[in-house]
């Protein structure tokens, strides 16, 4: 396979801010690719986790955003598990997801950072999850409202959605936190 | 044995008959769950693709609640259990993490609290002896494919639970309760369950050949541990009929609903009468334990 690595971002590349915000040294990487072997997604996202570190380690920008992998990745940690080296690739794609958000670069097929802003809005308001609300904002805004909509009724019927709002949270602790850390649920890009 | 204990979020929503389940059978073995007050979510999938503080900050803000109870904290949702134990991980490594997340929390948080997961307890504490004398039905050599999923194996330096590759936990309640544990492939591969919503594809594919691999080795139902391993196997299954044009109807089934059968227990109170794929084979199977 021929990778090709865009131009760097001050000729420095993604992989020390990667590094950093992930506390994950990729330099042990030996390209052995049992991580790719195990990735479930590998197939689907057209690209693999040795892949991208091999992309990083050459030098690759923010061109790896394009990555479907980045967003794909069902951070099973199967790649971290299977890895010799205890390579924590899992964290990596964490860092990527932050970044690739932070530039406004993510681009995904299916909304994962709509998925995630809508659950963290539920979680920040709420201070639990509340799916009924969380999955109709994600299906609002991705537009895929008729998805599974034959199969709302029987998991209405088996109690299996929750049709009011939980209760019981600390939520200003909740609130707390996601004031703290910077995150405010739907409030941030 | 008294335990602090955290439902989770999909414990009042799509995991409904997991919390019922954990429920009755801890009441029946004598294992007492106290509610941790005011608990709040862990953050799951979406904190940690998010952002590290906050996905640390969420169950430590939890952990130190029953770290004020006093007790061990335990779990029954995987993501939760992982979450937990991840964020333990990181307070307890990083000096620069603990302080972060005390700025957040309000308060310090050392990570010392323990995390463990409801079937942990189960073979540690109550222990296969007690479990066994306690059962009153036999699975009486039904099929059990043990399905274990990513999240309580994974990361396994920081779980720490059973072994990385195949574990053999509920594979012995199932032996335990007279039901046949069967050799498979599928124990520890992801159902996809993160992309549930967001690439539905990619999941049906992903559970159908997990279900696949169960038929193939003979399985009469799975077994779980996790929600979103339940959902993604029992809700899907109508999208895998019309993806391979074939017949599931596979039991997607928590190991507390089997060991709540073998306990005496109405399935009605396992919420046995919320899977999607009904346990008609689980409960033909029940006979009187010899």
């Amino acid at each position: 396979m021929t990778i090709k690595i865009g131009k760097a971002i001050k000729g420095t590349g993604l992989k020390p801010i990667v590094e950093e915000m992930s506390g994950v040294s990729l330099d042990a990487c030996y390209q052995c690719r049992k991580c790719s072997a195990g990735c479930p997604v590998a197939g689907p996202a057209k690209s693999a986790p040795s892949e991208v570190i091999r992309r990083l380690h050459l030098g690759a920008g923010d061109e790896l955003f394009t990555s479907q992998l980045i967003w794909m990745c069902l951070s099973c940690e199967t790649c971290y598990g299977r890895c010799p080296m205890q390579i924590n690739f899992a964290a990596v794609i964490d860092a990527l997801r932050s970044l690739s958000i932070a530039r406004g670069t993510a681009a995904p097929q299916g909304n994962m950072p709509l998925f995630n802003r809508m659950f963290l809005q539920n979680v920040r308001i709420f201070g639990r999850s509340y799916d009924l609300s969380m999955i109709a904002g994600y299906k609002l805004g991705s537009g895929t409202l008729l998805n599974d909509a034959e199969k709302f009724p029987a998991m209405l019927n088996k109690g299996k959605m929750a049709i009011l709002p939980p209760s019981g949270a600390d939520k200003k602790l909740v609130q707390r936190i996601f004031d703290r850390t910077g995150r405010k649920g739907g409030k941030t890009r | 044995m008294k335990y602090a204990y955290y439902p989770g979020c999909s414990s009042h929503s799509t995991a409904r008959d997991m919390h019922e389940s954990a429920s009755a059978v801890a009441r029946a073995l004598g294992i007492e769950l106290v509610e941790i007050d005011g608990w709040s979510c862990c953050g799951a999938t979406a904190a940690h693709q998010t952002d590290r503080v906050l996905a640390a900050s969420l169950p430590a803000a939890n952990l130190l609640l029953a770290k004020q109870m006093g007790m061990d904290t335990v779990v029954t949702c995987a993501a939760c259990y992982s979450r937990m134990k991840v964020a333990n991980h990181e307070v307890s490594a990083s000096p620069d993490m603990q302080q972060k997340v005390a700025d957040a929390i309000g308060r310090p948080y050392d990570g010392s609290v323990a995390v463990r997961h409801l079937i942990e307890v189960l073979l540690e504490d109550v222990g296969i002896e007690k479990l066994r004398k306690s059962l009153v039905r036999s699975l009486s050599g039904l099929k059990v494919a043990s399905y274990y999923g990513c999240l309580l194996v994974r990361p396994h330096d920081i779980t720490g639970f059973d072994d990385a590759e195949n574990p053999a936990s509920l594979d012995r309640l199932v032996e335990t309760m007279g039901g046949q544990s069967v050799d498979w492939p599928c124990k520890v591969d992801c159902c996809g369950g993160g992309l549930n919503l967001t690439r539905t594809d990619v999941v049906v594919k992903l559970s159908g050949s997990i279900i696949d691999m169960a038929k193939a080795a003979g399985a009469d139902c799975i077994a779980v541990a996790c929600p979103m391993c339940q959902a993604s196997l029992d809700l899907r299954q109508k999208d895998m009929q019309r993806l391979y044009k074939k017949q599931y109807k596979m039991p997607i089934v928590y190991i507390t609903q089997l060991l709540g059968l073998c306990l005496g227990i109405a399935p009605d109170e396992l919420g046995l009468g919320r899977l999607m794929a009904p346990p008609t084979a689980v409960l033909n199977a029940l006979s009187a334990m010899k």
